[in-house]
């Protein structure tokens, strides 16, 4: 395998490169499928039948936890790029450790939010409107799930096989995508919940 | 019983049980003779866990091909039921089943592998590259289409097929409407292929970008993979579209939510717009990889250059963006404003512009070429005029206020068979005859395949023209049967034996692969069509690696400039070639795939769940695994290369 030292680690090598490539495309490919679920979601806004509005279930201080959550994190898996940058692999692995204890907080917060809405007489099966916002929060949602489990198997890498341009790619692509969840969640809070209550 | 009682066929007849039986049978008898042949282990090494572009490419062709035949038995048993008025061989339901399956087999299960067929095999030799960015990914996107394939195809015999239409519109395709589970199949097996087919898309778009030979400039690509390329692009942008509008209709049938219901806010025509805004662009990922193969024969038995390579590509660019700017005029009767249908209309047509100038540089290509009517050529050369009147109705049904009479009447089902036949059709069949020689070492037979040419082509006149007249006088389409007092039956009965004329040659393909099988010679070189681009210059059979030395490109013919202006393809030293590792992760997957698939259709949610932890276990392995892959000595290279005529 040849290796370009003069490129950062995580593109090193070509199929490195290829890798990274190929991540950005498949988020234009995620960016579609939020985009489809945004246009459902604003066509059917208004279409409650007998349930609940957005304005009636909405409650502004989870959404804030999981805000200020969510970004935090983003700004803690970038302070963990830049240490695997300078090659110090246990400020890294902490860095990533603190993104994905913020990522779960992100999720217990959410899954508190649906109870809500469940008690509040909003479900999947109550309207177009809910079926809507929990599809897309739901999707949002099973994405940070997916990336709490992959984060994981991440870390454990790096610890046992330490930064290598394999381990440095995969850690680099797993950024690429948790600071995605986190520019649809701004979509998510300015567009659903700012307008909803308003 | 009572569990069992689900899987039960809900409308059975006779041809369903024979069909049964029959499934049985060829099942049975393939393990037999895997069994006896003892060939288990060398399906295994060389088929269900191979990452080799080559043999994935082969393996889409003959899914293609056999979906082929399933298709078409559906196409010529309605052609049969419709052959004579008030006729009793298909009931409505029957019939609603049959050109329901048709539409979806053809398009997703038909066209789509024969062009992911093409893809594979072609685009790593026309850039000169060992294989796709991804080999795992892209044995995946082939399991993932088998496996949605496979789950697709039993519906019939097991619980009952879809009868919704390809379109599958809500509220018809709803609970209420369609309450078998046929429709769940077909969102199921939908999704299940089309993440197989962006996982291709992603595949594609990084090896084109990024795995060209040095000195191949984007403006020095071969057409295919120009039109490759932008296909895969509009996979990227089309199909999450598809799979969002595909898990809406899911879960509004597993667990009554109401996105397209028609109580508690739902919104049926939301289903439609997210369909064709992933369905137009999807005509365009079939036809414009058809237009690449075009491109690359007319230049070939023409012996001259393509004409105008730049107004080529940014003609399909166009089209890629313009194919996302339409999709409203499938549906101009269905409730939106003037305006609005006046801006589709506008676009639709626009769309005629880029197509048109294509037209314009194959007629030119061929203009003082000196032409050579070997069977890809005829295709090449029947499509342009079928093609132009294909197009043409559809400027027709592009104008929204005229659409009110052709809409839903057989005048559309002929504009798009129209467009779709000799389209994409004849381009795969054209492009069949004209790789076949490099992947399989013998051409097939040139007479037999005139035959087959002039049967589909009078077959597909006969069957299609007179659709448009009864689709004027208003023979809607889906209906299952008509009066005598419409009319409708001598040009109805014309169609019939036009479809049978196509299903005979259908039959000569086989017939011919046999016959060329048995009889062509094997010593045909490794350019017998004295072609003009990369993928000629290596051996025929192409060795695994592809090229033993990476090409060095001069232009977007760059094997016919070696051939003919000295220009030196090949240097330097043969050096160690890295390759993938085979794997059997992907085949299991899909065979995951197709039980969760299978356990959501009939909403058994124990071995849904066991199975979707299944899939991501099969992740987590993926991630934690080490593979480097392994390396061809440069020893083994000299020798592969010698042994397949020198080395190149």
């Amino acid at each position: 395998m040849h290796i370009d030292h003069s490129k950062p680690l995580e593109y090193s090598t070509q199929q490195n490169q290829l890798n990274i490539l190929g991540f950005w495309i498949f988020l234009g490919a995620e960016i579609m499928l939020f985009a489809t679920l945004f246009t459902a979601y604003f066509t059917l806004e208004g279409r409650t039948g007998t349930g609940p509005t957005p304005a009636e279930i909405f409650e502004i201080t989870p959404v804030l936890i999981e805000t200020l959550v969510l970004l935090t994190s983003s700004f803690t898996i970038g302070l963990g790029i830049h240490a695997m940058r300078l090659g110090r692999k246990n400020a890294m692995i902490t860095f990533f450790g603190i993104t994905l204890l913020l990522g779960l907080c992100f999720l217990g917060v959410e899954i508190y939010e649906f109870m809500h809405y469940y008690h509040v007489g909003a479900t999947y099966q109550t309207s177009a409107f809910t079926a809507a916002l929990l599809t897309t929060l739901g999707t949002h949602g099973g994405h940070v799930t997916l990336g709490l489990f992959w984060g994981t198997f991440i870390i454990l890498q790096v610890k046992k096989r330490g930064l290598t341009p394999e381990t440095a790619n995969k850690s680099f692509i797993f950024s690429l995508y948790w600071h995605f969840l986190d520019v649809v969640w701004i979509f998510i809070f300015s567009f659903i919940y700012l307008k909803g209550m308003m | 019983m009572e569990f069992f009682e689900r899987f039960a066929i809900p409308h059975p007849s006779p041809a369903i049980y024979a069909s049964m039986v029959a499934i049985a049978l060829v099942s049975i008898g393939i393990v037999a003779g895997l069994t006896y042949f003892k060939k288990w282990g060398y399906l295994w090494r060389e088929w269900l866990t191979t990452v080799d572009h080559k043999k994935i490419g082969i393996m889409y062709l003959v899914s293609a091909l056999l979906m082929l035949f399933r298709g078409g038995a559906d196409a010529i048993m309605m052609r049969a039921q419709l052959a004579t008025p008030e006729a009793k061989l298909l009931d409505a339901q029957h019939y609603n089943e049959i050109f329901t399956t048709h539409g979806v087999v053809m398009i997703i299960f038909m066209a789509m592998p024969f062009i992911f067929a093409f893809m594979n095999l072609i685009v790593p030799l026309q850039i000169g590259a060992r294989d796709v960015a991804f080999p795992r990914l892209n044995a995946l996107s082939f399991w993932l289409f088998f496996a949605g394939a496979m789950l697709f195809n039993i519906s019939f015999v097991i619980g009952g097929s879809p009868d919704a239409g390809w379109t599958s519109y809500f509220p018809l395709a709803g609970n209420d409407f369609s309450e078998s589970v046929g429709t769940n199949y077909y969102m199921l097996a939908i999704q299940i292929s089309g993440i197989g087919s962006l996982m291709t898309g992603i595949n594609m778009c990084t090896t084109i970008l990024k795995m060209r030979a040095p000195g191949m400039t984007l403006m020095k690509m071969p057409m295919f993979t120009w039109s490759a390329f932008i296909a895969n692009v509009i996979i990227v942008f089309a199909f999450p579209v598809l799979t969002v509008a595909l898990i809406m209709g899911t879960t509004d049938r597993l667990f009554a939510t109401n996105f397209f219901t028609t109580s508690n806010g739902g919104m049926d025509m939301l289903w439609a717009n997210f369909f064709w805004i992933w369905g137009h662009p999807e005509v365009y990922i079939l036809i414009l990889p058809a237009f690449g193969l075009y491109s690359e024969i007319i230049s070939t038995f023409s012996r001259r250059n393509l004409y105008g390579y730049s107004s080529m590509v940014w003609s399909m660019v166009l089209i890629s963006l313009l194919s996302f700017l339409v999709w409203t005029h499938h549906f101009f009767t269905m409730g939106q404003g003037a305006l609005t249908n006046s801006i589709f209309s506008i676009t639709t047509m626009a769309i005629a512009v880029p197509t048109g100038v294509k037209i314009f540089n194959w007629l030119f290509t061929m203009w003082k070429g000196k032409i050579r009517f070997t069977v890809p050529m005829l295709y090449s050369v029947g499509f342009i005029p079928l093609f132009t009147i294909g197009g043409v109705t559809g400027v027709m049904l592009a104008m929204s206020a005229a659409d009110y009479q052709y809409h839903n009447t057989m005048f559309l089902v002929a504009h798009f068979h129209n467009t779709i036949i000799p389209g994409v059709v004849f381009a795969m069949l054209a492009g069949l005859t004209y790789y076949w020689p490099k992947f399989f070492g013998f051409m097939l037979n040139e007479k037999i395949g005139k035959v087959t040419f002039w049967l589909l082509t009078v077959g597909f006149v006969l069957a299609f023209f007179p659709m448009y007249l009864t689709g004027l006088d208003g023979q809607a389409r889906r209906m299952y049967t008509y009066s005598e007092a419409t009319g409708f039956g001598p040009l109805n009965m014309l169609s019939f034996i036009g479809a049978a004329l196509m299903a005979i040659g259908f039959v000569t393909i086989v017939y011919n692969v046999y016959y060329s099988f048995k009889n062509s010679s094997r010593d045909i070189g490794s350019d017998p069509w004295d072609a003009r681009s990369l993928e000629w210059a290596t051996h025929t059979p192409v060795p695994e690696y592809n090229f033993a030395r990476t090409p060095q490109i001069s232009s977007s013919e760059t094997f016919w400039d070696s051939k003919k202006n000295g220009h030196v393809l090949f240097k330097g030293e043969i050096e160690e070639i890295h390759m993938p590792n085979n794997s059997g992760v992907p085949f299991v997957m899909g065979m995951i795939f197709l039980v969760a698939g299978f356990s959501f259709i009939f909403a058994l949610w124990i071995p849904a769940v066991i199975a979707l932890i299944g899939i991501f276990v099969c992740m987590a392995m993926r991630s934690f695994e080490k593979d480097h892959g392994r390396h061809i000595s440069v020893k083994e290279i000299k020798e592969t290369e010698e042994q397949l005529g020198g080395a190149k």
